[in-house]
């Protein structure tokens, strides 16, 4: 069901006088129910306290999409990031009445309930002593906020201790999106950026590569303070595992254990503006219509035989560091239908 | 594919040394990088590289032999030979050497000052700063201690009351007698000059020049000799039999009475005439003309100072090897100055410059950009020619007489050009075809625009009385009267002739090549690029001012269109489509498109961010920028040199030196913690400054709208990642000056990464890039498939990514800087063929990275074939220079003269293959021990040995190498001609 009604903007008042509007405009006055919005960049957060209701208001613009759940059939996953884009349909997820049902949840501080702005990953394949960490920038002003410089690290090899050139992070930019998360800090040294090992690289050269990556950007470093380290309980003794990896300097693993495949496609959607109408994000091609389309398929699987090409859902997987990876679509009847789902608007 | 740098075009930077081989008829040239070029008949060329990098101080060919000896400035000896490879002759160093001294002398003992290659081509005479003379022995280069002539050795031989032991410091001059191998002049810095016996090591003549010797030069005859001296005089002296001590027969200044500068070499050439030529290097006066590099020639009462552009470093006359011959007969100069080669042709009335094949100097002027055209077809070929012999007119038609060595390499499979644009306003047109780089056709973009300087200023009207005659000589100028008339984009149709021509303040030419002189009127427009915005102020330059009235145009490329940008920042993109009449432009404001058909523009389109006050402003607030970081850079340097000279001239009190430098040492470090180099993370936005510097432009016919039409397009990249699609509707050919063009924004594609748009390509449906325009009328395309869907394909810095249309897509992409840190700074499409298979062709991506590597990426699948490094990526100059050519080879400035060639493909390499034969060494030539067979020589050809003899004579010996058949037909049929 449907209600369109319009709130004083200036002054939304208290969560509880909204939440039973809307109990009162369903006539479902005895029904607990769960309250989400979707935010400017499509995903559904909760309403649930003054604060997230207040914000919910002040980004309508002019329409704010709420949507109600029963509270017994609450889906939590439906909340958080890239749920708008990334589920198939949050509507007939949320409307679907025969949803399997679900132990209730606590409904405060569910990490579904946030967007995640960082995190560290990757933590049961990496060295203890390294931390791999993502950082999320969304289309917000929120500056990255941290720089780089040039510096020399000591490393065990074969040949006993040596001095390399390595890359810190020299200086964060207080309120930065770097700083906020306190994952990161000066004088850790940066090892890989998205999967790529920075050692003979230049300055310039890591700085490029992060920009280029910094919509999705994961780096990975060597704290400087390695006291906060995580430890991994299936280890008996951790220093084991330290000590191979800086007696070879090559092993330090590069792939991206959990860079999943989604991810790494949801970076960056260019935006097309036709005809001076509204901005939208660019789709993906979906070949197989299209006669001439289909020839060249068929001309890239006969050359992915021959030169041992992998097509891209392999591809991800596969995402060796050091060499340049394509990505290109093959037919994929699950997504199709998620990308015809319409426009979705972003600017 | 393959890499391969194959030759290097242009003047070499920084020469320090010239050589030349009457036998061989090769010139060599050495420069401050220890780089060794060899230049004989075009095409042939060789090139060495010492390992030391030091600067080549000398070089000398030995008589009669492919070989020659270097002297660096480290004071080393090398030995160069020409050696036959595998069909073709390759320079390589076989030996070298460095004089040592006896031990605990001092380095002044062995440091070499001359060197005289003895015609017996077995020994080297060393002259050095002690006044020894070590003789080496070649090849091996062991020194022959019992034949030094040492200082004390001649001073027993002199009379002692004319010289004491100063006299015989430093060897200024090493010569060998002319006639008599035996006998070599040696002189002295301090002026004394002896002639010494070297069959009984003995002094047979002594000279007592007055003045410090600089040069000595023989006469044909070796009956008189010149010397040149530091104070601009010359002076002959007879060498008789008689007296033991001559008197000199003449002593001038030519340049008195006022002090001159030093004449430091000098030659004597005998003439049929009688009148003898006297050519120096030098000899000013000081006051008034010390800062000019002169060469004069003096020809009886016939007198000129050839006034070079910059420092003269060596010169050579070209003069009668043949030593049968009676006269000298000198038939040209060459004169190797610091940025330029000069070649004066002596048997011309007036002396006449030789325009030079090859040794260009790309620099007269900075190059600020290049274009270059592949596959020009013969007609403009030759218009082009035509044009440029026009403005050659003031050469000498003189066959180039540096001709040694043959050119065996094929001939260039298709004729290309460079154009090269420059500071002054000039476009330079080259023949890239082969391995010499010969200039064309200079056109000028002056003369449209009102500038400071008078055209009529020309240096080179001196009038008849003037004293000294000077006379201005080439073409280095790199004085610019104007900055903003630099060239900056070319854009060149070869089918139509149609040129445009892009510079700094924002003017955009567009020219059509006339054959004739003609004298029309330049139509004007202006291009507002801040069309909707309003309240900005342009801090940068002023546009030109243009030329009221109709401008006299001399044949070849002729302005007929200008439009100036407003505001009239540097053009930054220009696409010129001469089938649809239209030029496209683009500056950090915006872009324009220019019907110059109608004359008339069709729209404009400003890309600027409402917040980029940066852009705006113009250069001047970067200027400021600049300027700050520069003032503490100097700071820093002037902080650390007070700190030395402190830490020198330091007060007795050691410890508290110390104190002082442990501070400052402290500090130092301190400001070093302060200020790391560090590099700041952010994420593009579209708020960043210059987003809306317009990349690259491009025409297309493609489908824009629908799949049903296509339609005529422009497309436009900026900075800040956002490619704009116009729809152009161009009227039919029959209607063309009857309605206007039309244009229509159809799509704006905003690339989220936000990394400058380099290139966009439109593939057509068989994924094959468009052709040109005009390139299908003229059959030398196949027509674009317009039946299957097209792709775009849109190059960032960042990425590659392909897209469908019309409706836009996106369908592959490949992240370079993601993955590998690089930036793409050029790219084109080139077509790679197959050396195996002619029917083998493909096109694909040659990419130059930051990094100065170059990638070949293929169409349309955007997989990378290969990486080769290219550029040192440090050289920042040289991959700004790069550019690449339709056929998979390139061009970049190694130097601001030269052009590095290289090629990507197997298929197309133009490299240098040629063969230096060693003529037989026929008793024609004095030989050491033969002096008997010489005047028998001398019988059997009487005094005028006639050009085309010696020709024929060559070319036996040539023969003779290689076929003895070919050698007896040829004898045969000499004999019966005579």
């Amino acid at each position: 069901e449907f209600r369109r009604f319009s709130l004083e903007r200036s002054k939304p008042g208290k969560f509880e006088e909204f939440y039973g509007l809307l109990q009162h405009v369903h006539k479902i006055p005895n029904v607990d129910v769960l309250v989400g919005y979707t935010d400017i960049h499509g995903d559904l957060l909760p309403i649930n306290n003054d604060d997230n209701y207040h914000k919910a208001v002040s980004t309508a613009n002019p329409l704010l999409r709420i949507f109600m759940e029963s509270f017994e059939d609450a889906d939590y996953s439906a909340f958080g990031t890239d749920t708008m884009t990334r589920k198939k349909n949050v509507l007939s997820n949320v409307l679907r009445p025969d949803n399997h049902k679900k132990k209730p949840h606590i409904v405060i501080s569910m990490p579904q309930d946030f967007r995640p702005v960082s995190s560290i990953i990757d933590v049961d394949i990496l060295p203890e002593t390294h931390r791999r960490v993502r950082l999320y920038k969304y289309g917000t002003d929120k500056p990255l906020g941290f720089y780089i410089r040039d510096g020399s690290s000591v490393r065990v090899t074969p040949h006993g201790l040596e001095k390399v050139p390595g890359i810190f992070i020299s200086r964060l930019v207080p309120g930065g999106l770097a700083q906020s998360t306190g994952l990161l800090a000066v004088n850790d040294e940066v090892l890989e950026v998205n999967g790529i090992e920075v050692s003979g690289k230049s300055l310039d050269q890591v700085t490029d590569m992060m920009i280029a990556n910094s919509r999705n950007l994961i780096i990975t470093v060597r704290p400087a303070n390695q006291r906060n380290n995580v430890v991994r309980n299936s280890r008996t003794s951790g220093s084991s595992g330290q000590s191979t990896e800086s007696s070879l300097p090559s092993s330090t693993p590069n792939i991206l254990g959990n860079l999943l495949q989604g991810e790494e496609e949801s970076d960056e959607e260019d935006i097309i503006i036709e005809d001076s109408g509204e901005p939208q994000q660019i789709p993906k091609a979906a070949p197989t219509s299209e006669s001439i389309e289909s020839l060249s398929q068929i001309e890239l699987l006969h050359e992915s035989t021959q030169n041992g090409f992998l097509p891209s859902s392999e591809m991800n997987s596969n995402h060796s560091a050091g060499s340049i990876s394509m990505e290109y679509d093959v037919p994929d009847a699950g997504r199709k239908s998620l990308e015809e789902d319409g426009t979705i608007i972003t600017l | 594919f393959s890499l391969c740098q194959t030759v290097e075009h242009g003047f070499p930077h920084q020469p320090s040394a010239l050589g030349y081989s009457p036998f061989l008829h090769l010139m060599a040239i050495g420069t401050r990088s220890g780089a060794i070029k060899l230049y004989g008949a075009p095409g042939v060329e060789f090139m060495g590289l010492h390992e030391e990098n030091n600067t080549v101080m000398q070089i000398h060919f030995i008589p009669d032999q492919c070989q020659l000896v270097t002297l660096l400035d480290d004071n080393s000896l090398h030995l160069w030979s020409l050696k036959q490879h595998g069909g073709a002759s390759e320079l390589r160093e076989e030996h070298r050497f460095t004089l040592k001294g006896p031990p605990g002398s001092p380095p002044s003992a062995t440091q070499i000052t001359a060197v005289l290659p003895h015609s017996s081509r077995e020994v080297l005479y060393l002259g050095t700063e002690s006044g020894n003379i070590f003789v080496v022995e070649l090849p091996s280069f062991r020194v022959l201690e019992d034949r030094t002539i040492s200082s004390e050795a001649v001073l027993q031989r002199i009379p002692e009351d004319n010289c004491n032991r100063r006299s015989c410091e430093l060897v200024e001059a090493l010569r060998e007698h002319p006639k008599n191998p035996d006998q070599i002049l040696i002189g002295y810095s301090r002026g004394l000059i002896v002639l010494w016996d070297l069959q009984n090591n003995k002094v047979t003549h002594h000279f007592l020049g007055s003045q410090q010797l600089e040069n000595l030069y023989w006469q044909r005859d070796g009956s008189k000799f010149i010397s040149c001296h530091y104070d601009g005089s010359y002076t002959q002296w007879p060498v008789s039999s008689d007296n033991r001590q001559p008197e000199p027969l003449e002593n001038t200044v030519p340049y008195g009475p006022f002090p001159c500068k030093a004449i430091s070499k000098i030659y004597w050439q005998t003439t049929k005439n009688g009148l003898p030529y006297i050519i120096f290097q030098g000899g000013m006066p000081r006051a008034s003309y010390g800062d000019r590099h002169s060469i004069s020639v003096i020809h009886g009462s016939q007198q000129t100072a050839f006034d070079f552009t910059s420092r003269v470093i060596d010169f050579f006359i070209i003069f009668s090897s043949e030593p049968a011959a009676e006269f000298d007969d000198p038939s040209a100069m060459v004169v190797l100055a610091e940025e330029e080669l000069v070649v004066i042709d002596l048997k011309t009335a007036g002396w006449p410059a030789v325009h030079p094949p090859y040794l260009a100097s790309l620099h007269c002027s900075a190059i600020t950009c290049s274009h270059h055209v592949s596959n020009i077809p013969l007609k403009l070929w030759e218009r082009i020619i035509s044009a440029g012999s026009k403005q050659n007119v003031h050469y000498s038609s003189m066959p180039w007489p540096i001709d040694g060595g043959t050119n065996i390499a094929p001939d260039p499979p298709q004729r290309d050009l460079l154009l090269t644009g420059h500071e002054d306003g000039t476009v330079r047109f080259w023949d890239a075809s082969g391995v010499c780089l010969h200039l064309l056709y200079k056109l000028s973009t002056v003369r449209v625009f009102l500038t400071d300087a008078d055209p009529n200023d020309n240096m080179n009207t001196l009038g008849e009385d003037e004293w000294p005659p000077l006379r201005k000589v080439g073409t280095f100028d790199p004085y610019s009267d104007d900055p903003r008339l630099g060239i900056q984009k070319i854009y060149l149709c070869k089918y139509s002739g149609y040129l445009a021509v892009a510079g700094t303040a924002g003017q955009v030419l567009v020219m059509e090549l006339n054959d004739e002189d003609a004298e029309h009127v330049v139509d004007h427009a202006e291009a507002d690029l801040l069309q909707d915005q309003e309240g900005y102020r342009w801090k940068g330059h002023e546009k030109l001012k243009t030329r009221d009235g109709p401008v006299r145009f001399e044949a070849g490329f002729q302005p007929f269109v200008l439009v100036q940008c407003q505001p009239p920042a540097v053009v930054t993109s220009l696409a010129l489509h001469s089938e649809w009449k239209l030029v496209a432009f683009g500056t950090s404001h915006g872009f324009g498109l220019f019907d110059h058909q109608q004359k008339r523009l069709v729209f404009v389109k400003c890309t600027l961010h409402p917040s980029d006050q940066l852009a705006l402003e113009g250069p001047l607030s970067r200027v400021k920028s600049l300027k700050k970081s520069l003032r503490q850079s100097f700071r820093r340097i002037r902080r650390s040199r007070v700190s030395s000279r402190k830490r020198r001239g330091g007060s007795g009190n050691a410890s508290e030196v110390q104190e002082a430098n442990a501070k400052f040492d402290q500090d130092t470090l301190q400001e070093m913690e302060l200020a790391p180099v560090q590099r700041k993370i952010e994420a593009r936005s579209a708020e960043d400054s210059f987003t809306g510097f317009v990349r690259t432009l491009y025409f297309a016919d493609t489908f824009l709208r629908d799949s049903s039409r296509h339609c005529p397009s422009l497309w436009a990249g900026t900075n800040g990642g956002t490619v704009y699609a116009f729809c152009l509707r161009v009227p039919p050919a029959e209607r063309r000056m009857d309605e206007p063009v039309r244009a229509e924004q159809a799509k704006e594609i905003q690339l989220m990464h936000r990394a400058p748009v380099v290139g966009i390509l439109v593939l057509d449906g068989r994924s094959t890039p468009l052709p040109e325009p005009l390139e299908v009328a003229h059959d030398l395309s196949k027509s674009p498939d317009m039946q299957g869907s097209h792709q775009l394909l849109v190059v960032s810095e960042e990425q590659f990514k392909v897209f469908t249309l019309p409706k836009v897509s996106s369908k592959l992409k490949l992240k370079l800087t993601a993955l590998e840190g690089c930036r793409v700074r050029k790219v084109t499409v080139a077509n790679f063929g197959s050396c195996k298979t002619d029917d083998y062709s493909e096109n694909d991506l040659a990419v130059l990275t930051n990094l100065g590597d170059i990638q070949i990426i293929s169409l349309p699948f955007l997989k990378l074939q290969i990486r080769y490094p290219c550029i040192r990526k440090e050289d920042v100059s040289g991959i700004a220079s790069c550019v690449f050519t339709k056929y998979g080879q390139g061009f970049y400035l190694i130097s601001p003269s030269e052009f590095e060639r290289f090629s990507l493909s197997t298929k197309w390499l133009v490299e240098p293959r040629c063969v230096v034969d060693m003529p037989e060494v026929t008793t024609n030539n004095h030989v050491h021990s033969k002096p008997g067979v010489e005047n028998a020589a001398r019988k059997s050809s009487p005094g005028d040995y006639g050009e085309d003899e010696r020709k024929s004579g060559r070319l036996m010996e040539h023969a003779l190498l290689n076929d003895e058949k070919v050698l007896k037909e040829i004898q045969s049929t000499l004999e019966g001609g005579r």
